[in-house]
Formats: structure tokens, C-alpha cells, sequence
């Protein structure tokens, strides 16, 4: 057992970053701020030619990576906010449902069910398919539809909560076909990479928030000397550290069936058990460390956190978006919650 | 990045088991709680059983007595212990955990010869003598003060939460023996105080649990022979963090697991007692608590493994207790508040006939208070994550 981030990892994970730095630079993003697309489809086809989508396909299609490194690799575009629906297109491609998500030709989302009943979808006008996972895909049956774009009754949002995420409101859906996924592996992949972009946001705000906290000056001291300020900081690294070794720990169990058939056996409960509840609970975990750390962060920046040219707000938006997709809270508790009445 | 154990590391896994289901049904339940003698002769028979094995000082090198097992094997241990509810380390903790590898790593050659087989084989009993009520967090400041006298050092003052202080033979005393010149953690001497030598007061402390588990030490004037010293006169400050580099990222392993345990038990008595129909976020909160515990062990396989390369368990050990001692803390609160007037009876209840569940759960929850506050209050701890690990400013 080595439950490092390996090296290959790290360089994975250095890999992205330059190349999200170079292509996608935060004012590159911020430029498409409120616009009907927010990544445009080179610019997506570019994270397709890096493999993004296909890190798990089998060469040659893909790179044959694990859960694990396809974990790795979206934390750092949670990190840098890359917008789009980064799972969904992943998702699709992983699962073969829609030619050209693996490339990044072709863009799939999500249909992200509200309350009172309606449904949300992210990027419509550019999609090519859309996911449907009623319960965030935990419970009823997964649908894929392709005529998305022609849904009837849809509207686009004037303004999405998170102004790199257009939204358009459908109070109707196409009815799409149905999935067959026995392992529920749609839940399985989209929580933990879900999680894994918010851990990502997670590290981005701490990493923020230190830096303001060392070179912002009050009562001639760097405020990051006030033991207030230091223990805001210290929560929010505890906070993106248990959730990163939770999703890391989900991505591995995926990969390595011998060794969640052991700990399942282990636990006195299935396999599809046993995983379900550590994607769910890495999901949970990652959800609330990005909208803690956000919110944490901001508190840090003092006034400045609160303006719109400070990103902060950006990752709040976007934590609070992805929180919707693949369980909300109160679904991922249940789930988790049911496998502790189950063992 | 791999969760899977080794052909070795299975076969360790399934020795141990093997070994514990055939020893533990023919070992005796525990000694009432403030029956120290009785606890300390089982909790040395019990180190004894392991000793006869091969299991005494698992984590302790080959050079100290110890089996030297590899940190993933110190996780396995502990795991499989707690989990067949095998007898825990009780009085000889400080011997096994504290005292003894501090002997290991900075004894004399006489000094291992003399301390390290009686700890293994479960004969002698060690007490620590570090935090003084005027030196907790601040242990650096502590004022006890040990006077050269020919061969012996002539020890006066006094030392706070000494656990099983009343059944234990020797206590690893840290004093001032430097002057004025060396104040903080310069002039601090590691002393070996045998606890029978004149002079030695012991006055239990009662906790909120309303047990002793702990007790104050007054020593006036008492002598402790020079050879009695581990490491250089006034360098017992290095002598003690070398003792904390021991440490492999499994210190909270049984806690851990005894959460996970009492959670599933918790869980049980609100389905027993409908409690989950009426507030649906009691039930959320046994899912994120349990999320939590699944996502502790995980980062306690990532810091044993960052110690089986590295040798430290790097960042993760306050990251680890801080974020576990606040969800053991939500563990007890959410216990008490389920249980209701239940939790008002430290005392097991019946009802028709089956226990409650109640008093395991109270005694928890006033455990789980401590937590935040022994081995470094969670205060001082972000002040360490947030200094040394994210470089902001040393300052008080």
C-alpha cells in the first residue's frame, strides 16, 4: 500500500496545470463572463486533445489511466476554474454514449433537477447530449439525450448564480434513452470527479487565502499573524485534506476491485455498496470543504472578498453549482447514513 | 496511489487474526475502571500474552527488543485489534508508546538493558511527567528543577496529568537542571524517576467522568542517581521531539475505529426507538459522521504511507487530530441529543428487557471533550498547521 500521490501523478497533475495556465489563463476565462458560452469549442477541443475526457479509456482511444489519475487531473481544473461540463463530457466519453466527447469535439451535459420540479441545463445552445440523473444518479434509472438542444419550453437564464456557467431553464425534457449502468457507474465516476473538482476549489481558496493573509498589512502586522486569521486558514487546509484523501480513496476502491471486494467483505456488505458509500461520502466531504473554504477565504479578504473582481466568488458560485449535480447533501447523507444501517 | 496490501502485509493480517480468535475468548473481561491495581495487572498479563507471541513492541525497532514492523504492519496491528476488541495498551502506554522508544533511540547501552525487556515482557509500568499546572501548551516553561548533588539530582517541584501515576514504576520526568542563562527549551534535562523514592506525592485527579484517570505529582526534594538521565544534561528537549518522530501516523488508529463502532451502535438505538421519522436530521448527521470516519481512515493510509517512505507521517498528524477530535466531539453531541433524558443515566438502561445503549455513549461523549484539549489543544494545533505547514507568521 502506497496511498501517495505518486510521481507520475504529480507530473500528471503539473502536465494540466501548464498546459490550463497557457491555454485558459483566469483572465482568458473571466473575459467570457456571463456570455451564452463561457469555453469556447477550440478551446474545448484543446482539453480534449490533452485527454481530459479519455483518461480512462483504454489506449488507443485513451490514455488507460485510472479513477485515481482522472481525479488528480480535475482537481486542478477545479483549481483553475476551467468552465464547461467537464463530467458530463467525461462521462460520456467514458461510457462511449456520444462520438467526439472523447476528443472534446462534441460537449454532453447535465440536467440538473431543481425544486419546484424543472430542470436546469448548463451550455445548452453548444451541447451535443445531456445526461439525465434523477436523485443524482443515485437511485432511478440514468437517461442520454441527444436532441437536447431542441428541447421545447427552454429559456436561458438572464442570470446564472455562477456568471462561467450559462443555465437555461426547461420546464419539460425530452424523453432521451434510458441507460443500462448495473454498476451505477455513472454515479460512481461523476461523484468522485465532481468531488474531485471541488476539491480543487477547495485547495484554490486556501491557497488564496494564505497568500492575502501574508501580505496584507493591519495594526502594521500581516493579518496572517493574528491567531484569528491563522485558524481560519488552519480549518480550511484540514477541511481540503480529509476530502482529497476521501475522493482519492473512492478513485482507488474504483480501480482496484480486489481491494474493495476485501474491504466490502470486510464491512459485511456488497461490493456496489461499499463503493456507492465512499463516492458518496468524498462527494459530501468535497461539496461542503469547497463552500466552507470559499466562504472562509472571502472572510479573510475582508471587503475585498466581497467584490466581483476578487474570484473568491467564483469558486463559491461554482462549489455551489457542482454541489447540485451527482447528490445534493441531504442525498448523499441518506445514502451514506443507509450503508451504516446496512454493514 | 494503490490501497492494495502486500502478500507479507496479508499474511501479518491473517496470522494476527487467526491468533486473536483463538486467544481472546480465553481472556477475562476488564477491572472496573478506578481499580488501578486490578488494571494493571491485567493490562501487564495482557502484555505478557503478546510478548509470549511475538507481539510485544511491534512498532518498536529489532535493536530495542521490538519486531520492528513496517509502518503498514503497525496499522494492520492495530486494526485487527481493535477490531476483535482486544485488551487495550492501558498502563503501558507510556512504557510502549513513550518511554520505552525514547530509550531505544537515546538510552545508554546499560540503560536498554536495564528499562526495555521489563516494558516488553509486561513487568514495569511507566508513568510520564511532562505538563505542570503551570506548563501545558507552554511545556517549554517548565519549572521543576533538578539540583546536582554528587551522584544524584535532588528533584523538587511539580507535575500535572500523570495518568496511572499510583500503579507505575518509573516515570520519564522531564526537569530544569540548566541556569538562568538557558531558559525555554534550553536547560531541560529526560530523567528516569523510579516512583518509589522519597519524596513523591501522589494525588489523584477526578475528571468530569467522574473517574481518575489522571493525578498530580508532588515531588519534593527527591533523588534521582545521574545515571538515571537519558541523553546529555540540558538536551532532554531534543531527547523528547526525538521520541515524537516515533510516531508512524497510527496514534489515533483504536479511537478511530471505537468511533466508527459507537456510531453504528448509535444509529442502532435511533432505529430502535424510531428517532430518525421525526427528525430527518438526525439520520443526515449519522451519514456525514460516518463519511467523515471513512474519510479519516483514508488520510490515515495516506499519512502511514507518507511514514513508510519518508519515515514521518509528514502533514497529516495535526491535520489528522483536528479534524478527527472535532468529529468525535459531533459524535458524542449527536448522542446525547438523540438519547434525550436517556443520556442522563451514566448507567446502562433496560428496556423490555435489552440495554439501551445509553452509558457507553455518555461515557464517550465526556471522553470526546478531551480531545480537543490532550496532546496539544486544537488551538495550539492550527497554530502549528497554520505556521509550519502554510508559512504564515510566527507570532503569539
Amino acid at each position: 500500500m502506497d496511498f501517495r500521490v505518486d510521481d507520475a501523478q504529480r507530473a500528471l497533475a503539473e502536465g494540466i496545470r501548464s498546459v490550463v495556465a497557457g491555454r485558459l489563463p483566469l483572465e482568458h476565462i473571466r473575459a467570457l463572463e456571463g456570455h451564452e458560452r463561457t469555453i469556447g469549442a477550440e478551446d474545448w477541443a484543446a482539453l480534449g486533445e490533452t485527454g481530459v475526457f479519455a483518461l480512462t479509456l483504454a489506449e488507443p482511444a485513451g490514455t488507460g489511466l485510472g479513477l485515481a489519475d482522472a481525479a488528480v487531473v480535475f482537481e486542478e481544473l477545479g483549481r483553475a476554474l476551467v468552465p464547461g461540463p467537464l463530467v458530463g463530457t467525461y462521462l460520456a466519453a467514458a461510457m462511449d454514449l456520444v462520438p467526439g466527447a472523447a476528443e472534446g469535439t462534441a460537449m454532453v451535459g447535465l440536467c440538473v433537477g431543481g425544486v419546484p420540479p424543472t430542470w436546469l441545463v448548463e451550455h445548452l445552445s453548444a451541447l451535443d447530449a445531456a445526461l439525465v440523473l434523477p436523485g443524482g444518479g443515485i437511485g432511478d434509472t440514468s437517461r442520454l439525450i441527444t436532441a437536447i438542444r431542441d428541447a421545447p419550453t427552454s429559456t436561458r437564464v438572464a442570470v446564472p448564480l455562477d456568471p462561467l456557467t450559462p443555465l437555461w431553464h426547461l420546464s419539460q425534457l425530452p424523453a432521451g434513452e434510458a441507460l443500462e449502468d448495473p454498476d451505477r457507474r455513472l454515479f460512481r465516476d461523476g461523484a468522485v470527479l465532481t468531488a474531485a473538482l471541488q476539491v480543487g476549489h477547495a485547495a484554490a481558496t486556501l491557497d488564496r487565502a494564505v497568500a492575502y493573509a501574508k501580505e496584507r498589512h493591519q495594526f502594521g502586522k500581516p493579518i496572517g499573524s493574528f491567531q484569528a486569521v491563522k485558524h481560519l486558514c488552519a480549518d480550511m487546509l484540514v477541511r481540503a485534506e480529509v476530502a482529497r484523501a476521501a475522493v482519492h480513496a473512492a478513485a482507488c476502491l474504483a480501480d482496484e476491485p480486489d481491494v474493495l471486494a476485501a474491504e466490502a467483505e470486510a464491512a459485511g456488505t456488497s461490493d456496489l455498496a461499499f463503493m456507492q458509500r465512499a463516492a458518496a461520502g468524498a462527494k459530501l466531504l468535497a461539496d461542503e470543504a469547497a463552500i466552507t473554504n470559499a466562504r472562509a477565504a472571502i472572510q479573510v479578504h475582508g471587503g475585498m472578498g466581497y467584490t466581483w473582481e476578487v474570484p473568491l466568488h467564483l469558486h463559491l458560485k461554482r462549489a455551489h453549482l457542482l454541489a447540485t449535480t451527482f447528490g445534493t447533501k441531504a442525498e448523499l447523507s441518506d445514502l451514506v447514513a443507509s450503508f451504516v444501517r446496512a454493514a | 496511489m494503490d490501497l492494495r496490501y502486500t502478500a507479507s502485509e496479508q499474511s501479518f493480517r491473517e496470522e494476527l487474526r487467526r491468533w486473536l480468535t483463538a486467544t481472546l475468548p480465553g481472556v477475562a473481561p476488564p477491572p472496573p475502571h478506578d481499580d488501578w491495581a486490578a488494571r494493571r495487572a491485567y493490562d501487564l498479563a495482557w502484555q505478557r500474552t503478546l510478548y509470549d507471541v511475538g507481539y510485544a513492541g511491534v512498532d518498536w525497532p529489532a535493536e530495542g527488543g521490538g519486531r520492528g514492523a513496517s509502518p503498514v504492519e503497525q496499522l494492520i496491528f492495530k486494526e485487527e485489534c481493535e477490531r476483535a476488541g482486544a485488551p487495550y495498551v492501558g498502563v503501558n502506554f507510556v512504557g510502549l508508546l513513550h518511554a520505552g522508544p525514547t530509550i531505544v533511540a537515546e538510552g545508554s547501552p546499560a540503560q536498554r538493558e536495564r528499562y526495555l525487556p521489563a516494558i516488553l515482557r509486561g513487568e514495569e509500568v511507566w508513568c510520564q511527567g511532562f505538563s505542570e499546572p503551570d506548563a501545558g501548551s507552554d511545556l517549554a516553561s517548565l519549572r521543576t528543577r533538578a539540583v546536582r548533588d554528587g551522584d544524584d539530582y535532588v528533584v523538587t517541584g511539580s507535575k500535572i496529568w500523570t495518568s496511572h501515576a499510583e500503579v507505575a514504576d518509573f516515570c520519564e520526568l522531564l526537569v530544569r537542571t540548566g541556569g538562568d542563562d538557558q531558559p525555554g527549551n534550553r536547560g531541560i534535562s529526560w530523567l528516569i524517576m523510579p516512583m518509589d523514592s522519597p519524596g513523591i506525592e501522589i494525588q489523584p485527579l477526578r475528571t468530569i467522568e467522574g473517574t481518575t484517570e489522571f493525578a498530580q505529582l508532588f515531588l519534593n526534594e527527591v533523588r534521582v542517581p545521574v545515571a538515571n538521565r537519558v541523553g546529555e544534561e540540558n538536551d532532554g528537549w531534543r531527547v523528547t521531539m526525538v521520541t515524537l518522530s516515533f510516531e508512524r501516523g497510527t496514534a489515533f488508529v483504536g479511537e478511530l475505529l471505537e468511533a466508527m463502532r459507537l456510531l453504528g451502535e448509535l444509529d442502532a438505538i435511533g432505529r430502535r426507538f424510531d428517532l430518525f421519522a421525526s427528525d430527518r436530521s438526525l439520520s443526515h448527521r449519522v451519514g456525514h459522521l460516518q463519511a467523515a470516519f471513512d474519510a479519516l481512515w483514508a488520510l490515515t493510509k495516506r499519512n502511514v504511507s507518507e511514514a513508510a517512505q519518508t519515515g514521518v507521517p509528514g502533514i497529516g498528524g495535526s491535520v489528522f487530530k483536528l479534524a478527527f477530535s472535532e468529529h468525535a466531539q459531533k459524535l458524542g453531541e449527536l448522542a446525547v441529543e438523540m438519547l434525550g433524558a436517556a443520556a442522563l443515566s451514566a448507567d446502562p438502561l433496560v428496556w423490555h428487557g435489552e440495554p439501551i445503549g445509553n452509558a457507553e455513549q455518555v461515557h464517550n461523549w465526556y471522553k470526546s471533550i478531551n480531545l480537543t484539549i490532550a496532546a496539544g489543544t486544537s488551538q495550539v494545533q492550527r497554530n502549528i498547521v497554520a505556521e509550519r505547514i502554510l508559512g504564515l507568521p510566527r507570532t503569539r
